[in-house]
């Protein structure tokens, strides 16, 4: 126990003392905020996917449009994150001679990578509503675009908000990779304290706990908004 | 696959047809057919003088004024019931606002470079009035069949006949010219059915045209002004009430009619 005492102590030299601490609240930040922003364009572009591949294919413009989205999703799905993170930084950017921040980097290619997931789940969502919701609002006279919008998808979501919250919990571990590209999240941080401290067990104990803290929190708050959807059922 | 064989019928403002017939006759198909809610794969709807199974005509705007009710009710689940009621005229008013105030600001750009005199229509209402307005309706209708009470209370705390009266109100808020029922009553239990009924009979006796997809009998000879018997996708036999319940022609009438009655 006195060894771990002496390693405590001299984490706390470099977590306190240096800037050890900044570096983990920037590292904490970065991850909620590619998390964050990277589930909100995922969820806007899986229900655009979603809704194309629910929508009726008789004419030829949303089978073109279909066929693009399931590209879309083959791709990635069939590729690591990491493997999409360095394409994006390595190749794309240098490619259209942009020089764009890694953190932003991340947040598109996670973005566009849980869009392909949300696709999905957004997809089995809505084709788990009564079909019998989008035709009486189609019998009122409402658009297939505000029948879906105001009626379907709503219910939809409702469906899939704990597959959802998995989604965003799954994201929140995935950005743990980012630091491939040179963005500072949690192990950046706990790296450098590791590295200044000469010793890597509390730091790496403590990245963990942060994980686990920041997970439970999620699942939390995702049970809370569950709980205020599901008002509109007999069951709650 | 061919449900509907060469259907020819022409139903005029305020008749009521009744359709009966034996399950899997294409009934419910042929109501559907008449909102294009099914596509037909060939001929035409023609209402108000309007071929509706066009894939060019927007079938929305012709849809807004017939009312449908289903078997199985298909309230939103998540809107409370006034929502419900509410969500059809409010949407589409405030659409119809936005398309107004469009075509006049487009005019008004037409007429300024031209020196024309396009019409500019004058906006009646405004946002907030035809969101009042549809409220107003919504409420008036719901203290008609004695539900005002259940405004706020979501479709999953009702039971099946308040479920089926909110979903007939629904349709009537859009003041429809015709109102078509999808078996209106077969999914109900037995006590709520007269409620329904009964509603629709009232309905009825406002001179609504109506076309009810039915298996109550009694309640086709009572409302219906024509009672339609089809089978296998084929109208076999119409007339009125009387003569078809009491003096059936084609001899499958005679026998679906010997099972139900």
């Amino acid at each position: 126990m006195g060894s771990f005492g002496k390693k405590l102590k001299r984490f706390w030299t470099v977590f306190y003392e240096y800037d050890g601490y900044q570096r983990v609240l920037l590292g904490l930040r970065n991850t909620v905020y590619i998390a964050v922003l990277g589930l909100a364009i995922g969820i806007v572009i899986g229900t655009i996917i979603a809704i194309i591949e629910v929508f009726p294919k008789y004419k030829r413009l949303p089978r073109i449009l279909d066929g693009i989205c399931r590209f879309y999703v083959g791709l990635f799905r069939g590729t690591p994150v990491v493997v999409q993170l360095l394409v994006a930084y390595y190749v794309v950017l240098p490619l259209i001679g942009s020089n764009l921040p890694a953190l932003n980097v991340c947040v598109i290619v996670f973005g566009l990578n849980s869009g392909a997931y949300v696709s999905e789940i957004m997809r089995s969502g809505i084709m788990s509503v009564d079909p019998g919701q989008l035709e009486a609002a189609r019998a009122l006279g409402l658009s297939y675009r505000v029948s879906m919008m105001k009626v379907v998808v709503p219910q939809a979501v409702k469906n899939i908000l704990p597959t959802l919250g998995n989604e965003f919990i799954a994201l929140i571990k995935e950005t743990s990779v980012v630091s491939f590209v040179g963005a500072a999240d949690l192990y950046v941080a706990f790296n450098y304290i590791g590295t200044n401290s000469y010793e890597f067990m509390v730091p790496y104990l403590v990245m963990a706990l942060i994980y686990i803290v920041l997970v439970m929190t999620i699942a939390f708050f995702v049970r809370i908004m569950e709980r205020s959807l599901r008002k509109s059922d007999r069951r709650n | 696959m061919e449900v509907l064989k060469g259907i020819t019928t022409t139903i005029k403002e305020g008749e009521k047809v009744a359709i009966i017939g034996p399950s899997g006759s294409g009934k419910s198909t042929f109501l559907r057919c008449l909102n294009c809610l099914e596509d037909p794969t060939s001929g035409s709807i023609i209402f108000e003088g309007v071929d509706i199974a066009d894939m060019r005509v927007d079938i929305n705007q012709y849809r807004r004024h017939m009312g449908m009710v289903f078997q199985h009710f298909n309230l939103f689940n998540n809107k409370t019931v006034l929502e419900n009621i509410m969500l059809a005229p409010v949407c589409l008013g405030l659409q119809d606002l936005r398309a107004q105030k469009f075509q006049n600001s487009l005019a008004r750009v037409k007429n300024f470079i031209t020196g024309g005199k396009a019409p500019v229509n004058e906006i009646t209402k405004t946002k907030n009035e035809i969101i009042e307005e549809a409220r107003e309706n919504a409420m008036r209708l719901l203290k008609r069949i004695g539900l005002e009470d259940k405004a706020n209370a979501y479709p999953s705390t009702l039971s099946g006949g308040q479920k089926q009266r909110i979903a007939i109100i629904r349709a009537l808020a859009m003041k429809p010219k015709v109102m078509l029922f999808d078996e209106p009553t077969s999914a109900l239990d037995p006590e709520m059915v007269g409620e329904v009924l009964d509603l629709i009979k009232q309905v009825a006796e406002e001179g609504m045209t109506m076309v009810i997809v039915t298996h109550e009998m009694g309640f086709a000879r009572e409302v219906a002004t024509r009672v339609m018997f089809m089978d296998d996708g084929r109208i076999l036999e119409e007339n009125t009430p009387q003569e078809l319940f009491s003096n059936p022609k084609h001899p499958r009438t005679r026998e679906f009619l010997s099972k139900v009655l």
